[in-house]
């Protein structure tokens, strides 16, 4: 039995995977690795498949948006959870904000169907493989995806309002 | 929604019907959308269509303060909306390094637990209602009134309360609250064992709920289920054990378990946790530390009103918190609490401004949902509807 931490996951994870692990570090104590995004499948079904991780706990999928990081705009959020160890990983992949892609993560976990279906409708990721990948919150006449930076929290017509005191 | 409308009524066999069921059918409780294509009275197919109150909260999350947020958590599960708010409390905490006082601590978990209490309360009791079953009920909703008695001692609310401060309580207990969780401690099980008498057991009860809207384990966790409805189908994962938080190992408590994931045991899970719950009640209010009832973070908890007018540092401190000009770390950070139907996680990036750079929220509810087609499908119109409330569905989480 090997002692499960965040040192032993990253070892397991950068023997497989070499430089396709970008950067890592420990927010909290939750072990964060930046990983690339064309290999995105390859570490999930790793992961899951691993012995001894047992990675297969999809918690949660989000998107971020960071508008000055040219070429690596739209960010894409794995919380992965093994229930065994009880030991959490955060993965994060970043895709270009012309064409954001990523592969969809739901051939191994079908609670990543509505998670990335909120994360397109939100950010506009083009999840390669959904099988039914269309706007879920909102609208479907929407022609924006709100969640990103550039899109003001209220109507920019409006005048009777100040946002400038709430926020950036 | 029309697309799929389409597909069904193209498909060969036009023996199907295509039934709406919402967006505000009154079987549902709340604003839920089903396509189901029917078969006589067995559904064939079905289609979730979500999203009839969406209100932006993550956008809304990323211009307003961080103490401007805890009113948003109350508004996701609106059955418990004290754990959401402590949730986010906690998460604000992690990233400022914030220890809390054992008697915070303890006085939040006697708070959440009382929310867990009155989600399951009302989950089973409309369990009850779908089945015909209206007597149990009635008489519950008084027990849920009681605990919002408590609440409104707490913090002046009921429904949604924006209870608590990052840091703390705004208030101590009062002695009349104190008096109030002792006289549910009291009189509460009294009643609760006549509720579980009127179904736990009852033949008719039992008949109508067993094996309708099944999972298996391995679909569940694949499903991404957690809280009641994962431990339902066996899986004793409960964030409470897994990753204590707010001092909650310092308790003993039991994590019920069901074994085939049907409506009976989502039903019975949720009656043993009532009970479990009272147990840690029990637990921290006798145990309760003395001390004081916030964290030493003057940067975000409010001081005293009285100071505010006589006191120097207190109005800096005040100004401060109400203009959202306190510091705050860059950094990243996941925390999540067993909510009232699962792992309600926070995902936080703050990149040192008044308000959090993105704020995500894990909604079990919005996870679990997504299983619905898969476990209604080849059952009755009518255990569907049982199907749902049983999964304890909440729509403002679903939709955040």
């Amino acid at each position: 039995m090997v002692n499960i931490d965040n040192e032993y996951i990253l070892t397991e994870i950068t023997n497989q995977f070499g430089d396709k692990v970008y950067s890592s570090y420990e927010p909290y104590g939750l072990l964060t690795i930046e990983f690339d995004k064309n290999s995105i499948k390859d570490l999930l079904s790793f992961l899951y498949n691993h012995q001894e991780l047992q990675m297969q706990f999809l918690t949660d999928v989000c998107g971020t948006h960071y508008p000055d990081v040219k070429g690596k705009e739209i960010g894409v959020i794995y919380h992965i959870h093994s229930l065994i160890n009880n030991v959490r990983l955060r993965v994060k992949c970043y895709t270009p904000i012309e064409n954001p892609s990523i592969d969809s993560a739901t051939f191994l976990f079908s609670s990543a169907n509505w998670q990335e279906r909120e994360t397109f409708d939100f950010y506009g990721v083009n999840f390669v493989g959904h099988p039914n990948l269309k706007r879920i919150l909102n609208a479907d006449e929407m022609d924006y995806f709100p969640m990103r930076k550039e899109y003001p929290l209220e109507d920019g017509t409006r005048t009777d309002k100040d946002d400038s005191y709430f926020g950036r | 929604m029309i697309e799929s409308l389409e597909l069904n009524t193209k498909s060969k066999d036009e023996d199907y019907n295509i039934l709406n069921l919402g967006p505000t059918h009154p079987a549902t409780h709340g604003v839920f959308q089903n396509i189901l294509k029917m078969d006589g009275e067995i559904i064939h197919d079905a289609t979730s269509t979500i999203g009839y109150i969406h209100r932006a909260f993550e956008k809304i999350a990323e211009h307003r303060p961080f103490y401007q947020i805890t009113p948003l958590t109350d508004r996701l599960n609106y059955c418990s909306s004290p754990i959401n708010n402590m949730g986010w409390h906690m998460t604000v905490e992690k990233l400022l390094g914030v220890e809390t006082p054992k008697r915070v601590d303890y006085m939040r978990v006697i708070i959440m637990e009382l929310a867990r209490i009155a989600d399951h309360l009302v989950c089973n009791a409309v369990i009850g209602v779908d089945t015909g079953a209206l007597t149990g009920f009635t008489y519950m909703f008084q027990w849920r009134e009681k605990i919002y008695d408590i609440y409104e001692q707490v913090c002046g609310a009921r429904l949604t309360t924006n209870i608590g401060r990052i840091g703390g309580l705004e208030r101590d207990f009062t002695p009349e609250c104190i008096r109030l969780i002792r006289e549910f401690l009291n009189d509460f099980p009294k009643y609760f064992d006549e509720f579980a008498g009127l179904l736990e057991r009852n033949r008719i009860f039992m008949d109508r709920i067993i094996n309708v809207g099944p999972i298996s384990a391995e679909r569940a966790l694949n499903y991404g289920f957690t809280g009641p409805n994962l431990r339902a189908a066996g899986v004793d994962y409960d964030v409470r054990v897994m990753n204590p938080y707010s001092s909650y190992q310092d308790f003993d408590f039991a994590i019920p378990l069901g074994t085939q994931g049907d409506t009976y045991d989502r039903f019975m899970v949720r009656q043993h946790e009532i009970r479990e719950s009272l147990k840690i009640i029990t637990q921290a209010l006798e145990n309760l530390p003395e001390g004081k009832f916030f964290a030493d973070v003057p940067d975000f908890f409010l001081p005293p009103k009285q100071e505010v007018y006589n006191n120097m540092e207190a109005l800096i401190f005040h100004f401060k918190i109400i203009m959202g000009e306190a510091t705050v770390p860059v950094g990243e950070v996941y925390h999540s609490v067993e909510g009232g139907n699962g792992e309600l996680g926070f995902y936080m990036v703050s990149d040192g401004g008044r308000a959090p750079y993105r704020l995500h929220f894990r909604r079990p509810c919005f996870i679990a949902y997504q299983a619905y087609p898969e476990m209604i499908k080849g059952s009755m119109l009518s255990d569907a509807i049982l199907t749902m409330s049983s999964m304890n569905i909440i729509a403002g989480e679903l939709d955040a």
